[in-house]
């Protein structure tokens, strides 16, 4: 075993479990926000047990969002030193910027919502959910800022002297096209996982026939806001197979795997390859469709992944710049996928609010909780085609996984804590599905008490 | 301003982070650690919690934001003491992990087995977190084997020398006075006569620590054959505090004992800052090794950039941060007729 392929796994298992939770802060966090305003503006109890019963589920999510996020915070340095090194001038700053822009925003205020209701004045209390979820927002911002800096650096100069890269410019790091379009793509699926999980829900209880108010209600503002937000990601996903045709030509071709250049291109419906993973067997391909989600035409021209490889090798030596092929062809057909089917569910829940809840189309409600899993499935295969066609790049161009990562770490040190944090990170899933599981079969109507009871200190306890 | 000027400015404005965080999660360890000793039913824990509940995690991101300063404005002083303190910090995150789930999930289960497990992950990740920063502290000033190449050489238990073990174990101490002097102020009936009664022995055992340490400090490291009488000043006045918050608390001006006790806790930091200074890592291999605020740090661009964000950011943070504990600055009512989960 290699220290680089332990580190490797141990920074991809720990992203991929804080992930699990962050999408899904990232949308609830404003549904909360939208239902407890609607509360504040019509006084309609409703508003209340719905802000009450998704908060619950937001603050078990959250936490462990949270939680795992520290370790995030830590890795750079502690399995990347030589990375932080070379790059910590630049790369350092947005994650700074975060942590006291965004991580003292959401945490002093989510104490805030939780333990003020009674204590402040309703509006203000209103408005500290609004600052929590701004605040994950801006967290999603600075830390897509660092990692579109690693897939297409930008606002740098290399110092020999000093051995590392030095920012200078900001402005471009921040409006780096790739992080933008990151951030817009996140904060979309963001909503959507949010908007399948109350759909999901909602129809568990509507099946049951219980909180039929509260459940109707979440499921039409989840259908409404869910259908904006799936076409986002759709829109911003097109907009970035243009852009990783200018900046990361190899991912494009490996999620692909298009081993011959081709103009006009063509999509690939199945492609199989050898055991080396290396050459193409036998593929079923439909033409023009790939040079349309690249270029926006149908007549463009893509390099292959042959035609890329011999060109990096011109310009950084020789070397495997070829990302592996199973891994980004898969993961991209898996997210894309997964959002053709979240759009047949977004638009059979349209189809019930446009026809008022017809009996013929409810009995398909039932397995409407199943969908709630297929955001986590997108957003996963999502990060991991992003970063796996990046390899063998930390930084696309400049720094390589093998000389990011710390000299100083034995293998036993590494597996340790790949060990440690994975067992640990298992455990903790576990009693967070049991309690959000729990928390989600709840019936509201039994649940909330009406304010007026409610002394201050209890509220703090009851969420 | 000049390069050196802002390497300074930042290496002041880490230690006032390290400060922030050791007076505000200085007290939640505490009480953290306090709890599974303190609270004999469950309605008594759950106040125990409560009077830490909306504060927490806006405390713990003081270290965060620590962590990011240092990568932003010292990479390679992030870079050195992450990886070289890897097994420690991954005892430290476990530790932050479980006490944090803990007190997000401790309450949403009835099962008395749920809580209680619970509880003893927010014990031990109050009282791990407190171990390890005070062993990491001690050894970032007595030295450590850094090469030439500015990357550590020991392992992990290199740092656990007796030094590195008394730094552990006053953190450990002067959070648990500072958790009972917090709890002091907040809780109500049965439970503070509880607290009342632990606080001088917290005391005790803090100072008796916390006097060690100072001796320890000023014996075995360099501090005071370099910087001389400056590196007395430090430990002087957080122990001259404590001694006051001891007589204070003996006078029941509990106030004003959380007040001094702070401010001990608070110069706990300022110790090691300024015996390292301009070192930020002391190199046992040869001095010429250690890292220093120069050879460490980001470029004058970053280090500007990063002034001009913290100068508006920071004073916002303590401004929300004050506010909300302004907020919740009651006594815990601790009725159990009023309490629901």
């Amino acid at each position: 075993m290699d220290p680089v392929i332990l580190s490797r796994w141990q920074f991809g298992i720990t992203i991929i479990y804080h992930f699990f939770f962050v999408p899904l802060t990232l949308g609830l966090g404003f549904f909360v926000a939208i239902m407890q305003t609607m509360y504040h503006r019509t006084g309609n109890h409703t508003y209340l047990k719905m802000t009450k019963f998704w908060g619950k589920l937001f603050v078990i999510n959250f936490a462990m969002g949270v939680m795992t996020g520290i370790v995030q915070e830590f890795q750079f340095g502690m399995n990347w030193s030589e990375y932080s090194r070379y790059v910590g001038d630049i790369f350092g700053a947005p994650l700074a910027i975060e942590a006291l822009l965004a991580f003292f925003l959401e945490s002093t205020f989510l104490g805030l919502w939780l333990f003020g209701e009674g204590k402040l004045p309703k509006r203000i209390h209103l408005a500290t959910i609004w600052m929590v979820a701004i605040g994950s927002t801006l967290s999603a911002f600075f830390i897509l800022v660092a990692n579109g800096f690693m897939q297409h650096p930008v606002g740098y100069v290399i110092v020999d002297s000093a051995n590392r890269a030095e920012l200078i410019d900001f402005i471009a790091l921040i409006a780096n096209p790739k992080s933008l379009l990151f951030f817009w793509h996140t904060i979309s699926s963001g909503f959507t996982t949010a908007a399948l999980f109350i759909l999901g829900i909602s129809s568990w209880h509507l099946v049951r026939k219980q909180g039929d108010q509260v459940f109707k209600k979440s499921f039409t503002l989840a259908a409404k806001i869910g259908c904006i937000a799936l076409i986002s990601v759709g829109l911003a996903g097109h907009s970035q197979g243009q852009e990783l045709r200018k900046y990361q030509p190899m991912k494009l071709a490996a999620l692909e795997a298009m081993w011959i250049s081709e103009q006009p291109a063509s999509f690939s419906l199945l492609t199989i390859g050898d055991l080396t993973g290396k050459k193409e067997v036998w593929s079923l391909r439909i033409p023009y469709v790939m040079s349309f989600l690249a270029c926006n035409n149908f007549s463009c021209g893509l390099e292959g992944v042959n035609a890329l490889q011999a060109k990096y090798e011109r310009e950084y030596g020789p070397g495997d710049y070829i990302p592996l092929m199973v891994i980004t062809y898969w993961s991209f057909r898996l997210m894309v996928g997964s959002a053709l089917i979240m759009f047949f569910v977004i638009f059979y829940a349209l189809y019930l609010l446009w026809k008022k809840w017809p009996d013929k189309g409810m009995k398909w409600l039932k397995w409407m909780p199943l969908v709630t899993g297929l955001p986590l499935l997108a957003n996963s295969t999502g990060w991991l085609l992003t970063e796996s066609g990046r390899q063998p790049w930390i930084v696309q161009g400049l720094l390589r996984v093998e000389d990011g990562v710390s000299p100083n770490l034995s293998n036993g040190m590494i597996l340790f804590s790949l060990i440690g944090f994975t067992v640990l990170y298992s455990v903790l899933i576990f009693a967070d599905v049991y309690l959000l599981a729990k928390f989600a079969r709840i019936d509201p109507e039994v649940e909330v008490k009406e304010p007026e009871e409610i002394t201050p200190l209890i509220s703090g306890a009851g969420y | 301003m000049s390069h050196e000027l802002l390497q300074t400015i930042w290496f002041i404005l880490i230690a006032i982070l390290w400060m922030g965080f050791f007076f505000l999660e200085g007290f939640d360890f505490g009480v953290g650690m306090l709890l599974p000793f303190l609270g004999k039913n469950d309605v008594e824990r759950r106040s125990i919690i409560n009077t830490i509940g909306p504060h927490w995690d806006g405390n713990e991101v003081w270290l965060l934001t620590a962590g990011g300063a240092t990568f932003a404005a010292f990479p390679h002083w992030y870079a050195t003491l992450f990886s070289g303190f890897y097994v420690a910090l991954f005892l430290l995150l476990v530790g932050l992990i479980i006490r944090g789930v803990g007190f997000e999930f401790r309450s949403k289960d009835k099962n008395p087995r749920w809580r209680s497990l619970w509880d003893w992950c927010i014990f031990a990740g109050s009282a791990l977190p407190a171990l390890i920063l005070g062993v990491a502290f001690a050894n970032l000033t007595l030295g450590i084997p850094i090469n030439a190449n500015m990357m550590y050489t020991g392992n992990f238990f290199t740092l656990l020398n007796p030094y590195g073990l008394i730094g552990g174990l006053t953190f450990v101490a002067a959070f648990l006075f500072h958790g009972l002097n917090f709890l002091n102020l907040k809780l109500t009936g049965e439970l503070l006569e509880k607290t009342r009664k632990l606080a001088p022995k917290g005391w005790v055992a803090s100072f008796v620590l916390l006097s060690g340490m100072i001796i320890a400090t000023l014996l075995i490291t360099d501090g005071y054959t370099k910087h001389g009488l400056v590196a007395i000043i430090s430990p002087l006045l957080a122990w001259v505090s404590l001694l006051v918050a001891g007589i204070l608390l003996q006078k029941k001006r509990e106030g004003w004992s959380f007040v001094l006790t702070g401010i001990s806790v608070l110069l706990i930091p300022v110790i090691f800052f300024l015996i390292m200074y301009p070192r930020v890592m002391v190199s046992s291999t040869d001095p010429s090794f250690s890292l220093t605020i120069s050879n460490a740090s980001s470029s004058a661009y970053t280090l500007n950039l990063m002034s001009i964000v913290a100068l508006i950011f920071v004073p916002l943070v303590l401004g929300y941060q004050i506010w909300s504990y302004w907020v919740f600055r009651k006594r815990l009512d601790t009725d159990p007729e009023k309490f629901h989960y």
